[in-house]
């Protein structure tokens, strides 16, 4: 039944278009060049500085939409610095967070945080993840999924935590999107990549924005290093 | 849903009587205009990005067929699959096969016009499925048994304390006393609701902003987080897309991002923009184990190649409506089917024919702001002309035909959205000076001095009605700054 549908749908857009057999191998090769070559167009002078101005930029922006920022020196900071947000928040001293290496080795023995790991099953108040990047432009995080990064981590848990290497940090997102297609090949990609910019928020009663809607209420970002 | 099209005059007296709705309706202007002005102010690129996101759906529009066979390839290869449909009937019809087969019982839904569009939700109860909508507007619609009356923002019609009745009524097994005067506590209540259904649904809906050809992939833009957890935690992941959403590359979707969040809500960047290839891989911990596309038609290819082609470059942010003074008189649900507002006025005639929809193209004052706001530059007053002389010269339709005229009076004959739209065209008319592409889209602003005085039969009981609503007043201020 689609495969008809297909062809009649394609036979009618064709037809719009003008393509003909004439024109087939000139346009099929606008197409591909366009698809190898995923020109970038029009990149915004705002994120395109320095490495130390582009982190400030970063924080300034992930700021304006809501995120809490904390600049730690190395990763032996991070347990610390989780067990001090949650017990200012008066939360829990537990953490969910997936089997990510960059996480994995933290020793947490020195708090007195219990850390558990893998996909959140809703229940998780808090959780801990590592971003692949940040994106200056918008204070945006990269975060992408696999096998020790379960999305739902980014999702259902009310206080989310994400770490973030200040040399990752670019100036805007067609320099992530180059970093991905090295890492995964060209025209391959993770099953889910989120931009994430500040924590949820409504405005759907009476356009009064209020944050922690579905997602998390509060997103934390500690940006490890210098850039 | 049901079509009230072809009621649209009789609609809109309705609606200024409406004194909730008119109270609700003053959240548009406050709520988006400012902030997309000072979104777009903070950008010093903004207006080339949208020649840009233009140029982008122009070459994807005049290549299409060959960047949809790209997709589908690069869908199946990470284990997707793609289904065409051909019209509302079809899209139905080829998810309900899924959900059979999934042996469904509840289908948990993110924001998607489509699903408006092919009346998803009536039909899943006709057979036995539960859906829930999870985006806090339309689940609150959903309870009251509406439709959207606004593509971005599904309840702006409806206010707080009408929000609160509907919680208290249908919320029965919780505390009947308990504390519901703040927004926070709706917006709590509600997702508390909503957060079990999520891993109870056997499918999880959502709509997509862009699907990418150079990788099979799906986008959802949201604020809330509740498209992303419908496809997460849903067994199973279905997109409802119709054709026009394809984008060659990563690089193109991230072009047209800078536009649209920017006109839609004024955010720099919604909160999630999430990007999904295909289901689950192997190793994953969650995610859904199947990942369907139903691409929908219904109409947009006969649209290619004509007139109305610049329509299929809409990436559905609301701004049109959000700055037109027609919508902020009369609201959503008066345009009488799924897209209100200019950008509905054009696309509505297109996909559910111009015998219903007679009326919309005429629903406007022709003060050019829908234009002069569109991050995708589609010639709205343009095209609705268009719509307008069709009718004419067909004279296929020659009652709806002067309806539509006599419409068209009827707006341009109200001294107050008339001055609204001299206002708001002196600015339009001073940016046009170096263009004339767009100077030739308000021809008919010498229409306005011919009907301005003419007498109106109606007027009294629209002035009146336009009077009480309190609109008048604050269309007045809007129009003067
Ligand atoms: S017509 Fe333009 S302004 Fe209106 S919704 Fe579409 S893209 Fe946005």
């Amino acid at each position: 039944m689609s495969g008809s549908t297909r062809d009649a749908v394609m036979g009618r857009i064709r037809r719009a278009v003008g393509a003909t057999p004439a024109n087939e191998e000139a346009r099929r090769r606008v197409v591909e060049d366009r698809l190898g070559a995923a020109p970038a167009g029009v990149i915004p002078e705002r994120g395109q500085l320095p490495p130390a101005e582009r982190l400030a930029l970063f924080i300034q922006m992930a700021t304006k939409a809501d995120a809490t920022v904390a600049r730690l020196k190395s990763t032996a900071e991070i347990p610390e610095e989780v067990a001090a947000y949650l017990r200012e928040r008066n939360l829990p001293a537990t953490i969910r967070t997936g089997g990510d290496p960059r996480l994995s080795g933290l020793d947490f023995s020195q708090t007195s945080l219990s850390v558990t790991q893998g996909p959140s099953d809703g229940d998780d108040l808090s959780s801990l993840s590592h971003a692949d990047g940040g994106i200056a432009e918008t204070g945006t995080l990269v975060l992408s999924s696999g096998p020790d990064n379960p999305t739902s981590l980014n999702f259902l848990p009310e206080y989310h935590i994400v770490v973030l290497d200040a040399a990752d940090v670019t100036g805007d997102m067609e320099a992530v999107l180059a970093r991905l297609r090295q890492r995964q090949g060209k025209g391959v990609m993770p099953r889910s990549v989120n931009f994430i910019t500040g924590p949820s928020r409504s405005a759907d009663i009476e356009q009064t924005l209020l944050l922690g809607a579905h997602g998390p209420r509060s997103l934390h970002i500690l940006v490890v290093g210098d850039a | 849903m049901q079509i009230t099209s072809q009621t649209f005059k009789a609609n809109t007296v309705k609606a200024l009587a409406d004194v909730e709705l008119q109270r609700a309706l003053k959240h548009v202007e406050k709520g988006f205009i400012g902030k997309r002005q000072k979104a777009a102010d903070a950008l010093p690129e903004f207006e080339a990005l949208r020649d840009s996101a233009m140029a982008i759906k122009q070459h994807t529009l005049k290549h299409l067929d060959l960047y949809i066979d790209a997709y589908v390839e690069k869908v199946e290869a990470s284990g997707g699959k793609v289904h065409f449909a051909e019209d509302a009937d079809h899209a139905r019809r080829i998810f309900l096969d899924i959900a059979k087969r999934r042996k469904a019982k509840t289908v948990t839904k993110g924001k998607t016009m489509i699903s408006e569009e092919i009346g998803l939700n009536a039909f899943l109860e006709e057979n036995g499925i539960t859906p829930v909508e999870t985006d806090l507007g339309e689940y609150i619609i959903q309870l009251r048994g509406e439709h959207p009356s606004h593509i971005i923002a599904p309840a702006v019609h409806i206010n707080r304390d009408q929000v609160e009745a509907d919680f208290r009524k249908f919320h029965v097994d919780l505390d009947p006393k308990r504390d519901l005067v703040k927004p926070e506590t709706l917006l709590s209540e509600a997702r508390e609701i909503l957060r079990r259904k999520y891993g109870e649904a056997d499918i999880g809906v959502t709509g997509a902003n862009f699907l990418i050809a150079e990788t099979g992939t799906s986008v959802i833009v949201t604020n809330e987080g509740n498209g992303d957890l419908t496809q997460l935690l849903g067994k199973c992941h279905v997109v409802l897309a119709s054709l026009e959403k394809i984008v060659p590359t990563l690089e193109d979707t991230a072009q047209i991002l800078r536009v649209l969040a920017r006109s839609a809500t004024g955010q720099e960047m919604s909160v999630y923009t999430t990007l999904s290839t295909g289901p689950r891989r192997a190793e994953d911990q969650d995610g859904p184990e199947e990942y369907h596309v139903i691409l929908l038609d219904n109409g947009r290819s006969n649209m290619l190649g004509t007139e109305f082609e610049d329509m299929l470059r809409c990436i559905r942010c609301g701004a049109c409506m959000n700055h037109c003074p027609v919508y902020h008189a009369v609201g959503g649900h008066s345009y009488g089917w799924v897209y209100p507002g200019p950008m509905g006025a054009v696309l509505t005639p297109s996909l559910i024919g111009v015998d219903k929809a007679g009326h919309l193209p005429n629903a406007s004052t022709f003060c050019g702001r829908c234009e002069s706001v569109c991050p995708m530059r589609i010639p709205l007053p343009k095209m609705m002309r268009h719509w307008r002389e069709k009718e004419f010269e067909s004279h296929l339709q020659p009652t709806t035909a002067r309806a539509g005229l006599g419409l068209w009076a009827f707006f341009a004959r109200r001294p107050t959205l008339y001055r609204a739209a001299v206002s708001f065209a002196m600015p339009a008319l001073k940016l046009m000076a170096g263009s004339k592409r767009r100077f030739r889209s308000l021809p008919l602003a010498g229409g306005w001095t011919k009907w301005r005085d003419l007498p109106a039969p109606e007027g009294r009981t629209f002035m009146q009605a336009y009077a009480q609503s309190g609109h008048a007043r604050s269309s007045g201020r809007g129009a003067s700054k």
